[in-house]
């Protein structure tokens, strides 16, 4: 038997052992202890260097991870964020010392991370945000106001992209930092999503202190860093295993389709099929992506690609399932679990195409990175940040 | 499973397209399907004598290259990149797959070696009206002399020019498979959608014919029909990735309103899911070209999976490569039109979109019950 395929049989092993039942909510508690045991196990940051806690393996091994865990709902979404772009990007650009102080924590779910970019006036546009940054004798002081930040709630720490210099433009004046989430002067106040749920927050920073190794990367260099880590993003984002416990992928709606006992119904064949379609063709696009990675071409500006299919994927799932459902998904009782499931995969489908820079941002990255279209004229360029006008003031 | 090539399969590809870049330019193309017979001949000698890409598929001990689907696929790629006219889909995939799938030692002998070096051309007789495999209305009797067929199939692929037909009827005991020269039937040029491909029908009246063996002829005619669908998408995916790149090009020289039309996002968008369209296509072909090598308990679903993303995605390709272009992409002169064509034309031809939905849902066996 071949390396990879005694680590699936071992790992299938394990997870048959190990995965814990699903819950309803998340239970912070529960999470990290599972967090921990997977490391424990070597299933945290598989891919992720030695030095750090990680396994040192390649992406093939990781896709094994993401196909084999599809048939559990693993209590992991608190660390999502750290595993799959605040880890990585430290451990791109981090100190020796930012590296072992951070990562082993993170991978062992010690310590959770959130992302600190969007601000009401920055989001696709996120490097004319306006959250300070200024230097003091032994560090620095942050104003400003983030949000939807995912996952603050739980956070311990943060990745804060903050502006240093506001009279260069506005790509040459950002830093990043690490930011302590329980500073003084850091405020959480949860924000209500279209479900209802308050899976993000606003975060005000209120003169918070930094110490002055808080820099990730150089100085007024946080554009690079940015682009370092929404690259870790789409990737994530993209290449995140297709849930089998998820009712929305072709199983679930298939069974949807099955106990309403409408698939023999033309349409909902087609329907069917189509989602199947477009499911099997993204997972064998990041299965192939993965290869090529193993090989020595690393991904690049594709993980747009894999973002972009997977929010198309979803929006298909909707209309399929609306199909199947039928009146009795904009009316049931207060009993039917199922139309609740249904309801709120309508309802949260929106952020796949928002979340993680929307379609239309992927589309212009593909348009011009990969394609090498001519960008739009920019009417920014060159200018002082001060001088320019941001998100929704007049 | 893998879904890369590897380097021989990428000098095999160089090779294919430094012959067609030379012999299946624009100019070229458009002799070859305005000419009697409709393909450049001399071009197909070449591909057969010269690259051995017309028997990768076969066995050595048949003439072939011994290699595999993965390799045809490349060359199917790339002949669907230039637009070539040829009977590749008919002999070098049709016929040839259902001679291997088959059980009949002698034709393969006999046939299969002329067909590698490009000498022979055989086509398939299948598809019926409604019946896009077969076997349709067709009958073959058992008489004195032997068998005979009766019946009428379309469209045969390359049917205007085979010098051989592998017939699908039905016999008295089931679906079964035939032989049969091109001077006992009756056949018409089909006037076509897609110029560069020439379709034929093919009326058969007690055209005498010699029965193939076959254990199970239905299980071949379904093989014949999955690796059709692999190399099909195949050629498909050659051509969205062609339309991509010459509109990708236009959309960076062209301007207007004092900026290249590619800045534009609604073109800039447009191309950016063309190209998501391809990349997908891309790991589809390379899982069904491998599937239909390594993985034959795989290949059922992955054909039927291949077909239902390229056959659309190559014509919304396509039919955006024409919008791009503007009034110039529906002119005659330009190409546009021939991948317009080319596309549709393959979307349909092994059945309807609808068709190969329904196939899909079949084999991933929705709604099973109530098909009974
Ligand atoms: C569920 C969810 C979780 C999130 N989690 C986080 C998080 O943890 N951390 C964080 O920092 N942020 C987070 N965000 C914020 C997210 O990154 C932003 O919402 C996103 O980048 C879009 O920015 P915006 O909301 O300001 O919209 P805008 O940028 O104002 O966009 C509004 C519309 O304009 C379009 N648009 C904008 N610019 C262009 C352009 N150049 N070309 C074409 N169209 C354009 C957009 O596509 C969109 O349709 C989250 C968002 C969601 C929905």
């Amino acid at each position: 038997m071949s390396d990879l395929s005694t680590y699936r049989e071992n790992l299938r092993a394990w997870l048959r052992a190990n995965a814990p039942a699903p819950t309803p909510t998340i239970d912070l508690n529960a999470a990290k202890a599972f967090q921990a045991c997977l490391f424990d196990a070597g299933y945290a940051g598989i891919t992720w260097p030695k030095d750090v806690g990680g396994q040192g393996l390649g992406p093939e091994y990781q896709q094994i991870f993401s196909e084999e865990s599809s048939d559990y709902e693993l209590p992991t979404s608190p660390f999502g964020l750290g595993m799959g772009m605040c880890g990585p990007t430290l451990n791109d650009l981090g100190t020796a010392q930012q590296r072992t102080r951070y990562l082993p924590k993170l991978l062992r779910g010690e310590e959770i991370w959130c992302q600190l970019f969007s601000e009401p006036g920055a989001g696709s546009d996120v490097a004319s945000l306006q959250t300070r940054a200024v230097r003091t004798d032994d560090g620095w002081v942050v104003d400003g106001q983030k949000v939807w930040t995912t996952n603050a709630q739980f956070a311990d720490y943060g990745t804060l992209l903050a502006r240093t210099d506001p009279d260069r433009p506005k790509h040459s004046g950002l830093t990043m930092f690490v930011i302590d989430m329980r500073a003084p002067g850091v405020t959480v106040r949860p924000l209500r999503d279209m479900t209802g749920h308050a899976p993000f927050n606003e975060v005000i920073l209120d003169s918070v202190r930094l110490p002055a190794d808080a820099v990730i990367g150089e100085v007024n260099d946080g554009w690079k860093a940015a682009v370092v880590m929404l690259g870790h993003e789409r990737v994530a984002i993209g290449s995140r295993g297709n849930s089998k416990t998820n009712p929305f992928d072709f199983d679930g709606v298939h069974a949807m389709a099955r106990d309403l006992n409408l698939d023999g119904d033309p349409a909902i064949r087609a329907g069917l099929a189509d989602l199947y379609t477009r499911e099997r063709v993204l997972d064998l696009f990041n299965i192939r992506v993965g290869q090529e990675t193993s090989a020595g071409t690393p991904p690049g500006a594709r993980g747009s690609v894999g973002k972009l299919a997977g929010t198309m994927l979803a929006r298909l799932a909707v209309e399929v399932v609306s199909e199947i459902a039928g009146p009795a998904a904009a009316g049931w009782e207060p009993d039917d679990t199922r139309a609740d499931a249904v309801a709120l995969g309508i309802n949260s489908t929106p952020s796949s195409g928002i979340a993680g820079g929307t379609n239309e941002i992927q589309r212009g990255i593909i348009g011009e990175r990969i394609l090498g279209l001519p960008k739009e004229p920019s009417v920014d360029r060159g200018v002082p940040f001060r001088e320019l006008k941001v998100g929704t003031q007049r | 499973m893998k879904l890369l090539l590897d380097a021989e399969h990428e000098a095999l590809r160089a090779a294919v397209r430094d012959l067609l870049t030379d012999r299946a330019d624009s100019a070229r193309v458009r002799a070859a399907m305005e000419s009697p017979e409709g393909f450049d001949r001399d071009l197909w000698i070449r591909l057969g004598r010269d690259l051995d890409a017309l028997g990768l598929v076969v066995p050595e001990k048949l003439g072939g290259a011994g290699a595999g689907h993965v390799e045809r696929s490349v060359v199917a790629e790339e002949l669907g990149r230039a637009l070539a006219p040829s009977p590749f889909l008919a002999s070098a995939v049709l016929a040839t797959d259902a001679l291997l799938a088959l059980d009949d030692e002698k034709a393969q002998q006999d046939l299969l070696p002329r067909m590698v070096s490009g000498e022979t051309i055989v086509a398939l007789a299948a598809a019926e009206p409604g019946a896009p495999w077969g076997p349709g209305a067709a009958t073959a009797t058992e008489g004195a002399g032997g068998w005979t067929v009766d019946g009428r199939k379309t469209p045969v692929v390359a049917g205007d020019l085979a010098d051989e037909f592998l017939v699908v009827a039905n016999a008295p005991d089931g679906p079964a498979w035939f032989r049969v020269a091109a001077a006992d039937v009756t056949r018409t040029t089909l006037t076509t959608l897609d110029p560069t491909r020439r379709l034929a029908s093919v009326t058969l009246r007690s055209a005498s014919a010699v029965r193939l063996e076959s254990a199970d002829p239905r299980a071949a005619l379904d093989r014949v029909a999955d690796l059709a669908a692999v190399a099909l998408a195949a050629e498909q995916l050659g051509g969205l990735r062609r339309v991509l790149e010459t509109t990708t090009e236009y959309a960076k020289i062209r301007v207007q309103f004092g900026r290249a039309i590619g800045s534009y996002q609604a073109v800039k968008h447009g191309l950016a899911d063309m190209y998501c369209d391809w990349e997908l296509g891309l790991s589809a072909v390379r899982y069904a070209a491998w599937a239909a090598d390594e993985a034959p308990d795989e290949l059922p679903v992955a054909a039927a999976l291949v077909a239902n993303h390229l056959g659309p995605a190559y014509f919304r390709g396509a039919a955006a490569g024409v919008q791009y272009h503007g009034g110039i992409g529906y002119t005659w002169e330009h190409d546009a039109h021939l991948f317009y064509k080319r596309a549709k034309s393959t979307e349909l031809l092994f059945g309807s979109t609808a068709w190969q939905k329904a196939r899909l849902a079949d084999r991933l066996e929705i709604g099973r019950r109530a098909a009974g």
